[in-house]
């Protein structure tokens, strides 16, 4: 019996397969939106978890901006040296510059980034190197002209093939011997633009021939994990308030980042932003609910005649409702799967459009398809419940 | 079994009043009627004399304003939809005055769907499907949707739905109400054929000559029957 409902169900879609795809066009673009955009959410959150942890945990970067008294005044080195010194838990600690040059070899020219930093820098931000080495103390203390290369300088300046270290490039007209090739970390990474388009010089070297001063732009602080990122930025706030001789209830002309609350910020925001896309899914899903409602009680008036008939020869009120139900759920599924093979689609187009991963999230499409069959419960029970009630006899006279 | 003095349909004081207060129409006036096991009853009269009123009340389709309407020694008119429902699948068949066949379906289904309900397996529905078109003559056409039917086929598959679940009544309004003499007589040996085979049969008919067929006549005037004529069946089934 159920069988033959579902086989019947079946026939009367096909019968006027246009009018059912249209039908269910509001479920197929309200599911195919919820599905897309949780897919492409986690794609996104995991894509932005990944380059948060490429920035390392246990961070802060800190970095001057606008207080009570006009500009703002950049770190010098003995701010940095304060807080190694004066503040408990503080691992690694390390200013850095940095400035825009041409780097030259061989007749090959690259535009890209130059930033100053010393070997603090790199193990707080978890820089390693493909091949080569990272300074010595020696190097960075007197500010060596050598060099750390991103992965795309080295295939912007150097022939495939060749090795680049030991060999000598010029940094605008500075010259620097290449000690290192950075591992590629991909887009982003920081407050600077591309982690694989940059020459990491010393510190000292950066100040002297490419900023001409010993400001320090920002600074970035390891801790210990023992310790709390509060209690840090509580006693390095303390510090730098003295240091920079604020007093009161003077703002500080300072920022400290801590890596972990961008990391919540980036989940609050997409957070938002799915609660919005559910709204317009919700309002999509009620709109086609209504237009699966409203197709049924079309096809429940044009099957009139063939109500009465079924009634006549004996089925029962809530057999012709069990069949009309099941068509609008069938109607509903349908719309359902195809809005998944949609999402699919989209998501995984959408996902390497903006290049980040496609994360197949099962739950939400069993829980899709579900919801459909539940529409189709929904929208279709009034329909449904107005074909049983037919008199049988005012349903055969129906013309 | 029912005891042999229970007569299979028994009608006492039937009214059947449509509509209410102004617009109120009572169609039956009080139809008193016995119908016993086997026999064919041709049920005549003239238009709007409340003949299809009652047929729809004896298929259970409908239920009466007041009276009492026994089926089987059951009272019908107290039954709810349902139980009636149940009642038409089990015992009644009935064939509509306009073919009511389900459109865009083919033969064979539209003689099926009464077994639908049933439950039965669709292999029995379909070998039980078979056997009742090839009763009616209509084997060949099992395929053919209605509207690749003449009327008289198309009339051949309502009979044959009606027979599948082999019912002990067959309730027929206006059988051959769309069809030319011809066509008619076939309808009415393939009737009187099912009546010597045990099915009761109860037809409405405007004509004469396809009433000579029945056993019992009932004609109905203004909501009432007029006059019941017993055993004087004048036709017999000729062999085709
Ligand atoms: N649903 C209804 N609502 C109102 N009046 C009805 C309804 N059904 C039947 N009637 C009226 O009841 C009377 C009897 O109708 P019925 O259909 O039983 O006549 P009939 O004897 O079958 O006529 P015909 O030979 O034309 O088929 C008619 O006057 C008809 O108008
Ligand atoms: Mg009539």
């Amino acid at each position: 019996m159920f069988g033959a409902t579902l086989l019947l169900a079946f026939r009367e879609i096909r019968r006027h397969l246009l009018r059912s795809f249209l039908t269910t066009l509001g479920i197929i673009i309200g599911v195919a939106a919820v599905i897309t955009m949780v897919t492409l959410g986690n794609g996104v959150t995991a894509s932005i978890k990944d380059q948060i942890s490429s920035l390392g945990s246990n961070v802060l970067i800190v970095f001057p901006v606008q207080g009570d008294r006009g500009r703002p005044r950049p770190f010098k080195q003995a701010d940095v040296d304060a807080v190694s010194r004066q503040i408990a838990g503080v691992v690694d600690v390390s200013g850095s510059v940095s400035s825009s040059v041409t780097a030259f070899h061989n007749g090959q020219s690259w535009r890209t980034t130059v930033q100053g930093v010393g070997n603090d820098f790199l193990r707080a931000r978890s820089v390693e190197v493909e091949s080569g080495r990272a300074f010595t103390n020696e190097e960075e203390s007197a500010g060596k002209n050598m060099c750390l290369i991103g992965p795309k300088v080295q295939k912007a300046i150097f022939v495939a093939g060749s090795s680049p270290l030991g060999e000598n490039i010029r940094l605008n007209n500075v010259s620097c011997t290449v000690i290192a090739v950075l591992k590629e970390r991909g887009e982003g990474g920081g407050p600077d633009q591309d982690s694989d388009n940059v020459v990491m010089v010393p510190l000292k070297m950066a100040q002297r021939r490419f900023t001409g001063s010993d400001d320090i732009q920002y600074f970035v602080i390891k801790y210990d994990s023992a310790y709390a990122s509060t209690a840090i930025q509580d006693s390095l706030v303390g510090l730098l308030r003295e240091r920079r001789l604020l007093q009161g209830a003077a703002t500080n002309d300072f920022n400290i980042v801590d890596t972990a609350q961008v990391n919540q910020a980036l989940g609050a925001a997409t957070g938002a932003l799915t609660a919005m896309v559910a709204v317009i899914a919700g309002i999509s899903l009620l709109v086609g609910g209504i237009g699966i409602m409203n197709i049924m009680l079309v096809s429940v008036t044009e099957r009139t005649r063939e109500i009465g008939i079924r009634l006549a020869i004996g089925a029962l009120a809530r057999e012709v409702q069990l069949q009309f139900l099941t068509e609008a759920v069938v109607l509903c599924c349908f719309g359902g799967a195809v809005g998944i093979a949609l999402a699919f689609i989209l998501s995984w187009g959408m996902a390497s459009a903006i290049d980040v991963p496609f994360i197949f999230n099962p739950v939400v499409n069993v829980m899709s398809f579900l919801f459909s069959a539940l529409m189709g419960i929904t929208f279709g029970y009034y329909p449904a419940r107005r074909a049983s009630k037919l008199d049988p006899i005012d349903a055969l006279r129906h013309e | 079994m029912t005891p042999p003095e229970i007569p299979l349909i028994e009608l006492e004081g039937i009214t059947k009043t449509f509509g209410r207060g102004e617009a109120a129409f009572q169609a039956l006036k009080g139809v008193d009627m016995r119908i016993e096991r086997g026999d064919f009853v041709a049920v005549m009269g003239p238009s709007g004399s409340g003949k299809s009123t009652t047929m729809n009340i004896l298929g259970c389709l409908d239920v009466p304003t007041s009276g009492i309407f026994r089926f089987r020694g059951v009272e019908v008119q107290a039954l709810d939809r349902d139980q009636r429902s149940l009642l038409r699948r089990r015992y009644l068949g009935f064939v509509f005055q306009g073919f009511n066949l389900l459109a865009r379906t083919s033969a064979v289904e539209n003689v099926e769907l009464p077994l639908l309900y049933r439950g039965e397996k669709k292999s029995e529905r379909h070998a039980a499907a078979m056997r009742a078109l090839d009763q009616v003559g209509l084997a060949p056409w099992a395929d053919h949707t209605p509207a690749e039917l003449s009327g008289g086929q198309q009339q051949r598959v309502a009979i044959a739905r009606a027979l599948v679940t082999q019912p002990d009544v067959l309730l027929a309004d206006e059988p051959t109400g769309n069809l030319d003499t011809e066509r008619s007589i076939e309808i009415m040996q393939l009737l009187t054929r099912l009546n010597g085979e045990g099915i009761t049969i109860l037809m409405v008919t405007h004509e004469e000559e396809m009433a000579a067929f029945a056993n019992t006549i009932v004609r109905f005037r203004d909501g009432l029957v007029e006059r019941v004529e017993r055993g004087r069946r004048t036709r017999r089934e000729e062999p085709a």
